[in-house]
Formats: structure tokens, C-alpha cells, sequence
């Protein structure tokens, strides 16, 4: 007979397996694949766009040293990451929207439930499933753009893996967010409700850097409460941070002048935060699960 | 004979609503028991609460001797929801294999194909769910519900979906489980079914047992048809013994009598009688 662990084990995988296959059945893939497809082929125009009209451009007049290629290819990698955060929260929402409430409202659920899996288990292998793909989603995106920024341009990030770790841990909140989420609502308010939350998020973001420009405090704390109530924000600052952490001179001025060159570095704090943030997530929804009638 | 599922002063509410007020129940090994009441009664929260989906609010629940929705009674128990689907994308041997994991049964392939039988989708084990008939998803969540070989099933509406021929095939299939000790409570609407294939029923109504008996004992007489030549006249209180005296008195009337039977009462008219034919 197999312990309760082994057993415990056994059934994650089983549930997050259920959970991939159904997934992957599901037309959202389809078309987040499109969308992605599109955006890199975008992308990769653009990049070759901007690289050949920027060296064509013959720099700044006198003395002022401007690398090109790094102003250029780190505010083009950022846009990607955003692109890249925002299909991911996509993806994200779309493969949590059910795992609750929808599938109880559907009898999908009912039947996995009154086996002798835990709920919290059952809630476990969704997260890991969901989190999973999620995290292969934006890795690949990400590396595909730091790729083609890198092809057209010669430009490649000081430490790009920085960048898909935030990203990574970033939707990994938003897929533990959207699963309290299912547990509370119903599928479409539940997906509108996260979407709501990843746009506060982002102009949480902007409002931190608007303030940071005009040397506002009140906007800079605001920004900062918000993002970590919403720590993926914070996260997605910390990675687009870290693309131009490096970057001195005139050519660190001007990217911090940029659209993402105002990115906040949240500190050695954000990931035991996150880690935290993630278990008290996880404790809130388990215990309402646990306590939904189904 | 032991109790597969003892519910003891089982309450239950929804806000102000109460669903189930101080209800007893027990269902014996082997023993198929019939849950009957209107729409709203409280019979699928029972049920729901029996495996563990729904938290009483007050009262207590065994099932097997163990406390329902623990993991030890969940093991042991097949359950089919009223409203319940399968991913539509699955076939019904990936269904059945989902479940035979879940509930860890070492039954394999035979047991797939022996529970696909029973339920006469032994030619469709390959077809996906979305592919299959209303009819077809209920007979395999009937099979799904006995995955694993459980001690007691509860079935909910378990054929609202089905053709004459289903049900018949599932109440054999019913007689079948009894005959083998597995302890059956069975919510449905259908109450010749219920009739035919129950030990014992139990009618609840607004959240409390109202009745519980033998189908058998809780059927009363429904009186003496007498046919006449003005036609035929029902005497719904009274029985056998009194048809000498009633024909004695029509005739006194100046009837004609052509013949005289005593009614068979059905579960129907008890159950009717019992809640009211205003109920559900």
C-alpha cells in the first residue's frame, strides 16, 4: 500500500494531467498561439525596422556618446515583455477561468471531488498545471524576442534570464490570483475581474513613473502600494529594471527617459515577498475551497 | 444487518433557507433504498452531503463508519450527481480510467470493460463523450459511480436520461449491486421505479422525513370501483369486505350493478396523498 504522500503525488499529477489535456483541447491555445505567432512576426519586423532606421539616424551630434543599439534594443525588449506578460495573463486567466466555480457550475466538477483526492490537492494540481504552462509560455516568448531583438540589431540584454524570471514569477501571481479568483466567482466575472486587476496593476506602474519624472512622492507611493498589493507589477518593473541595470552614461539617461526606462528596482525583498504572497494566496483559496459547497 | 449510512439530525441551510431540518436516515448493506420528495425537498443535498460535497450545518453523517466526505468514506463510495458531465474531449475508457486512478482501483482494462458492459457500452468504449447521447453519458456516469467497487452508491436521478430499455438495464443492474451486499440510496422522480426496485423508501419534504416504510406498507388500497348502468362509481375509502354492502345499497337505489373490483393503490397515490399534488 502507498503512503499518503506517494498517494498525494500520485493524484497531483493525475489531476494536473487532466487539467494539461483538457487544456490543450480548448480553442483559448489556438488562439494564443496566433496571437503570439503575430506578435513575433511583428516584432521581428519592427525590431529590423527600428535597428536600420536608428543606424541610419548617424547618432547625436558633438560629443555626447549614445550606444544606439543598446537604447534601441533595450526599450524594443521591453515592449516585449510586456506584450509577453500580457499574453501570458491571457493565457493565464484562460486556463483557470473554470477550474471552480465553472467546472462546479458545469458538473465537471463534482465527480473528480467525491474521490478520495483532497481538495487541496485537487486546487494544487491546477495551480501547478496552470503555472506551468504559464511559465513555459513566457520563457519561450521571451527568448524568442531576446532572440530576434538580438538577430536584427546585435543587441542581447546583460542577463536575460533575469527577464524570464520575472516574467515567469509574475504570471505565476496572476494564475494563483485568477484561482482564488474561480473559487469566489463564476467564470466571466471571474475572468473580468483579473483582467481588471492586471490593468490596475499596469497603471499602477505608469503612475509610479509619471510620478518618478515629475518628482512626485504621493505618485511614487501610490505606485508602490499597488505593487505590492499586486506584486506582479512589481515584478515586471524588476525585470524591465534589471534589461538597463547595466547601462551608464548618456545612454542610461536617455533609456531611463524612455517608456520602460522608468522601471523600479522593488529590492532584495520582492521574491521572498512573491513566495509569501503565493502562500497566503494559496492558504485563502484552499480554505474557501474547502469549505465551497459544491 | 450493519449500517452503510447513518445520518443522524442532519440539518442544513443556505442563509435563511433551510434545506434539510433535523433529518434520520439509515440505509443498510445490501439494502436499495428509494429517497422520495417534490422539487426543493432536500433529497440531493442529502445525497450531496452523504459524499461530501455539502457541509451540514448541524447533525452527523457515517458512511461506512467513517465520517462522510473523509477520504476513507469518499473511497469506498460511488456517487452519481443529478446534473454531472465528463470532459467532452474523453472517451468513455479515458473516463473510466480518470476514475479508476482517482479512486486508486487496481481493476485495470477488466474492470473498464466489465463495468462498460454492465451498462451496455461495452461497443462504444472508444467514442468520446461528446459524441454520445444523453442516455449514453448517464449510463456512463452509472458506470463511473461503481468504479472501484464501492460499498455503498448513491444514485441522483440516475435514469432522468434513459429509455424504458436503460432502465430496466439499470435496475438489474441495481438488483444486481444488492444481491452482492453494496448498500444503494436512490433519489429519484421515477416512482414505479422506485416501487420496483426498492427494500424500503423514504419521502422527505421540506427538509424533514415524512414518511419511511416498504413500498409495500406505505401503498394503501384505493378503494372499490363498482360499474353500474349509469357507470361506474368509486368508492375510494372503502375495501374488499365492504363491496356486499355497497352493492346492496345501489341496487336499493334502483342501479344496475355489472361488476365490482377493489383498486390497486400505487406509491404514486401514497406519495401524492403524502405531500400533496401540488408538490414538485
Amino acid at each position: 500500500m502507498s503512503s499518503p504522500r506517494t498517494e498525494q503525488i500520485m493524484d497531483l499529477r493525475i489531476i494536473a494531467g487532466y487539467a494539461l489535456r483538457e487544456t490543450a483541447r480548448r480553442k483559448v491555445l489556438v488562439v494564443v498561439g496566433i496571437l503570439t505567432l503575430a506578435f513575433l512576426a511583428l516584432y521581428a519586423y519592427g525590431s529590423a525596422e527600428a535597428f536600420d532606421e536608428v543606424s541610419r539616424f548617424g547618432g547625436v551630434p558633438g560629443d555626447v556618446d549614445i550606444e544606439e543599439e543598446v537604447l534601441t534594443g533595450s526599450t524594443l525588449l521591453g515592449l516585449a515583455m510586456f506584450v509577453t506578460l500580457f499574453l501570458g495573463t491571457v493565457l493565464a486567466v484562460f486556463v483557470t477561468l473554470n477550474a471552480v466555480r465553472g467546472d462546479a457550475e458545469r458538473g465537471l466538477l463534482q465527480p473528480l471531488v467525491v474521490r478520495p483526492v483532497g481538495r487541496t490537492t485537487l486546487l494544487l494540481a491546477r495551480f501547478l498545471a496552470a503555472g506551468a504552462l504559464c511559465v513555459a509560455y513566457v520563457s519561450v516568448v521571451y527568448a524568442a524576442a531576446v532572440a530576434l531583438t538580438g538577430a536584427a540589431g546585435g543587441y542581447w540584454p546583460d542577463n536575460p534570464a533575469f527577464g524570464a524570471l520575472a516574467l515567469s514569477a509574475a504570471v505565476i501571481v496572476v494564475v494563483a490570483l485568477a484561482l482564488l479568483g474561480t473559487t469566489l466567482l463564476s467564470s466571466t466575472a471571474n475572468g473580468i475581474a483579473i483582467f481588471m486587476i492586471f490593468g490596475a496593476g499596469l497603471a499602477a506602474g505608469l503612475i509610479g513613473q509619471i510620478g518618478s519624472a515629475l518628482n512626485s512622492s504621493s505618485l511614487e507611493r501610490i505606485s508602490s502600494i499597488a505593487s505590492w498589493a499586486l506584486p506582479f507589477e512589481a515584478l515586471y518593473q524588476d525585470g524591465l529594471h534589471a534589461l538597463t541595470a547595466d547601462v551608464r552614461g548618456a545612454t542610461g539617461v536617455i533609456v531611463q527617459l524612455g517608456p520602460f526606462g522608468g522601471a523600479q528596482d522593488a529590492g532584495p525583498l520582492l521574491y521572498p515577498y512573491v513566495l509569501a504572497y503565493l502562500v497566503a494566496i494559496a492558504v485563502v483559496a484552499d480554505r474557501i475551497f474547502r469549505r465551497a459547497d459544491l | 444487518m450493519s449500517d452503510a449510512l447513518i445520518a443522524t439530525a442532519l440539518r442544513k441551510t443556505y442563509g435563511s433557507a433551510v434545506a434539510l431540518d433535523g433529518v434520520d436516515l439509515r440505509v443498510g448493506a445490501g439494502e436499495l433504498v428509494g429517497l422520495l420528495g417534490p422539487n426543493g425537498a432536500g433529497k440531493s443535498t442529502l445525497t450531496k452531503i452523504a459524499c461530501g460535497l455539502v457541509r451540514p450545518t448541524a447533525g452527523r453523517v457515517e458512511v461506512l463508519g467513517q465520517p462522510c466526505g473523509s477520504p476513507q468514506a469518499r473511497a469506498r463510495t460511488g456517487y452519481l450527481a443529478e446534473l454531472f458531465r465528463f470532459p467532452g474531449w474523453a472517451t468513455a475508457d479515458e473516463v473510466l480510467v480518470l476514475h479508476q486512478r482517482l479512486a486508486r482501483s487496481g481493476g485495470g482494462a477488466a474492470e473498464r470493460a466489465r463495468l462498460l458492459g454492465l451498462v451496455e457500452l461495452a461497443s462504444a468504449s472508444g467514442r468520446r463523450v461528446e459524441a454520445m447521447s444523453k442516455g449514453m453519458q448517464q449510463r456512463l456516469g452509472i458506470a463511473q459511480a461503481l468504479v472501484g467497487d464501492p460499498g455503498i452508491v448513491l444514485l441522483d436521478e440516475p435514469t432522468s436520461a434513459l429509455d424504458p430499455a436503460g432502465r430496466r438495464t439499470v435496475r438489474e443492474l441495481l438488483e444486481a449491486l444488492r444481491a452482492r451486499g453494496v448498500a444503494v440510496l436512490l433519489n429519484s422522480h421515477l416512482l414505479s421505479e422506485i416501487e420496483l426496485v426498492c427494500d424500503r423508501v423514504v419521502i422527505v419534504d421540506g427538509g424533514r422525513t415524512i414518511a419511511e416504510g416498504a413500498p409495500s406498507d406505505l401503498v394503501k388500497a384505493g378503494g372499490v370501483e363498482i360499474e353500474t348502468g349509469s357507470g361506474h362509481r368509486r368508492f375510494a375509502h372503502a375495501g374488499r369486505e365492504d363491496i356486499p354492502e355497497l352493492i346492496a345499497r345501489l341496487v336499493g337505489e334502483g342501479e344496475r350493478i355489472y361488476g365490482a373490483r377493489v383498486v390497486a393503490g400505487s406509491l404514486e397515490d401514497a406519495y401524492l396523498d403524502l405531500v400533496g399534488s401540488a408538490g414538485g
